[in-house]
């Protein structure tokens, strides 16, 4: 019932997404549009429609999505409440490692005879980033199952991370700080209609391999000997948990920037809604809610007319809440 | 189903905590462990559900069917209902995706039935006493139908009545439904007044085994008690 409502919701978000925005399209010229009836009608609204809302709105619901599970997924596997891919230091990560690329090697790294450059090496930056930020916390895992030392744990790989790029940005060029700081600033907007196959595909694959571990997952919230004795291999379960959450964190994080509290918010108020901890119901219910919240976002985010604000300036007003009332709760037990 | 432990030596690497035990875990009746802290009761349970391999020596092989673990700890999980921890051992049984079949749903019904948990269905883990906690753990095990049941000091946050309740389900779960229980505690009045059979383990990594009068005959308990045996 309460996933009915959230696809309903899916679905009318989706088509704000696309109707309304920072120029005025008439209701039934983006019909004519979204149709393929576009002769006659103005060719930048069409562009607009077409290159512009529509990956916006798709990339937004996926990304959402995505965050939204690699939380979930990473919260389970911590037994941690406060675990999430950006405060674990995940994206800090996959953003170093982009800084790394666009900033010191100029956007392009040339390897055996064969140039990368432009998205493909962001991706590849990103992936490799957050993997060996997710092979750290993975070999502190039982250290992280005490929510402060997690909180710790991340605050210092988002320090180091930060100081690291501080140092880079001190000494790159002009051209690699621009693209560094508009990609930084986090958004739907980079992920064109070229790209988007690419970051679709991703994307569907880490949800897909999400739902297939719903049953583990159930027997890891029992804790690892109560699991191991349900014939769970506790270790590599996790790895695995691990594995996917990180793919979901580089993925989000090379297409859209950083997008905070999305992945740690967003399991707690799908378990508030549905008053259960299986994932069963979790997984759909938190994939459902963290689209509706970034379409959400990023609707509030093309609201004010002549701008379109960073998606972070937005994520934090109900991720803190959510964190602080996390808190308050562990302590009141 | 018995449970063999043959020569059977515990411990971590190059650590040894236990051995050479030889004991037999017996169908129908209900074995208390005893032993000081640090004497390898734990590392003995472990090794028995075999989360943890012997240094030497063997013990009969279980798997997921056929032995279920009770722990000390809490399962402290937001929103997870007690139905929900119970309807878990039917895991090693469920498909691919763990959808329960009504026949599931009956064995589920029958574990809290049997353990008088019922009640606290809908009921948050985090919100049960640690009394009714370790009901729901038990009805847990009873739901993964194993013909043996691991429990690791149960009864160590209870009070006293709760801990005489544990102790008498257990006894009752061994008499009739014919279960191979092993359960570890500290209470050591009350496991000699309930248990079938004794497994008392020595700082020296030894262990007595027997029933109550035995190893009081033999002043196995005696020693293990020293002093403190006259205000028991």
């Amino acid at each position: 019932m309460k996933q009915f409502l959230l696809t309903i919701l899916l679905i009318v978000l989706c088509l704000t997404n696309i109707f309304t925005g920072s120029v005025d399209i008439p209701f039934t010229e983006t019909l004519h549009i979204l149709s393929g009836q576009d002769n006659g009608i103005n060719p930048s609204w069409s562009y607009i429609i077409l290159q512009s809302r529509l990956p916006q709105m798709l990339t937004a619901l996926l990304c959402g999505a995505g965050l939204a599970t690699a939380g979930l997924l990473l919260q389970t596997a911590f037994l941690n409440p406060l675990a999430g891919p950006s405060i674990l230091g995940i994206d800090s990560g996959a953003n170093m490692a982009v800084a790394i690329v666009m900033m010191l090697a100029g956007g392009t790294i040339t390897m055996m005879g064969t140039t990368l450059g432009g998205y493909f090496l962001v991706i590849l930056a990103a992936m490799t980033g957050a993997m060996v930020i997710m092979a750290i916390i993975a070999s502190l895992s039982t250290l992280l199952k005490n929510p402060v030392m997690l909180l710790v744990t991340g605050v210092m790989i988002s320090y180091i991370t930060s100081s690291f790029i501080s140092l880079l940005q001190f000494h790159t060029t002009e051209h690699g700080l621009q693209a560094f700081t508009f990609w930084g600033m986090g958004g739907f907007t980079g992920v064109t209609l070229e790209r988007l196959p690419v970051f679709a595909g991703l994307m569907s694959v880490c949800l897909v391999l999400s739902i297939l571990h719903i049953k583990p997952l159930d027997a890891i919230l029992l804790g690892d000997a109560y699991a191991q004795n349900l014939g769970i291999n506790t270790q590599h379960m996790n790895r695995r948990l691990f594995l996917i959450a990180g793919l979901i964190t580089a993925t989000s994080t090379a297409f859209c920037g950083p997008i905070s509290f999305v992945g740690l918010a967003t399991p707690h108020i799908s378990r508030m809604l549905c008053r259960t901890a299986t994932h069963r119901t979790l997984i759909p219910t938190t994939m459902l809610l963290g689209a509706c919240i970034c379409l959400l976002c990023n609707q509030l985010c093309t609201l004010p007319s002549s701008t379109t604000l960073p998606i972070n300036t937005i994520t934090p007003l109900f991720g803190v809440p959510v964190i602080l009332w996390v808190i308050l709760k562990g302590n009141r037990e | 189903m018995n449970l063999i432990l043959d020569n059977l030596t515990t411990g971590y690497g190059h650590k040894t905590v236990s051995c050479g035990l030889n004991a037999i875990l017996q169908e129908g009746r209900l074995t208390c462990l005893l032993g000081p802290n640090g004497s390898g009761k734990s590392t003995l349970l472990r090794t028995i559900s075999g989360a943890q391999r012997p240094l030497s020596g063997s013990v009969t092989k279980t798997d997921s069917h056929t032995l279920s673990i009770v722990l000390t700890s809490r399962i402290d999980v937001a929103q997870l209902h007690a139905w929900d921890v119970v309807a878990m051992g039917r895991h090693p049984y469920t498909g691919y995706f763990g959808k329960l079949t009504a026949l599931d749903d009956e064995i589920i019904l029958e574990a809290m039935q049997t353990t008088g948990t019922l009640d606290l269905r809908n009921r948050n883990m985090t919100s049960l006493s640690d009394g009714e906690a370790q009901k729901v753990m038990i009805a847990k095990a009873l739901a993964q139908q194993t013909p043996v049941i691991l429990l690791d000091e149960p009864s160590a946050f209870l009070d006293f009545p709760s801990k005489v309740s544990l102790m008498l389900m257990m006894r009752n779960l061994a008499h009739n439904h014919g279960k191979t229980i092993l359960l570890s505690t500290h209470d050591v009045s009350l496991a000699l007044k309930t248990a079938d059979t004794l497994w008392l383990m020595n700082t020296d990594g030894t262990m007595h085994t027997g029933t109550a009068q035995q190893l009081s005959s033999t002043g196995d308990i005696a020693t293990f008690l020293g002093d403190s045996a006259q205000y028991l």
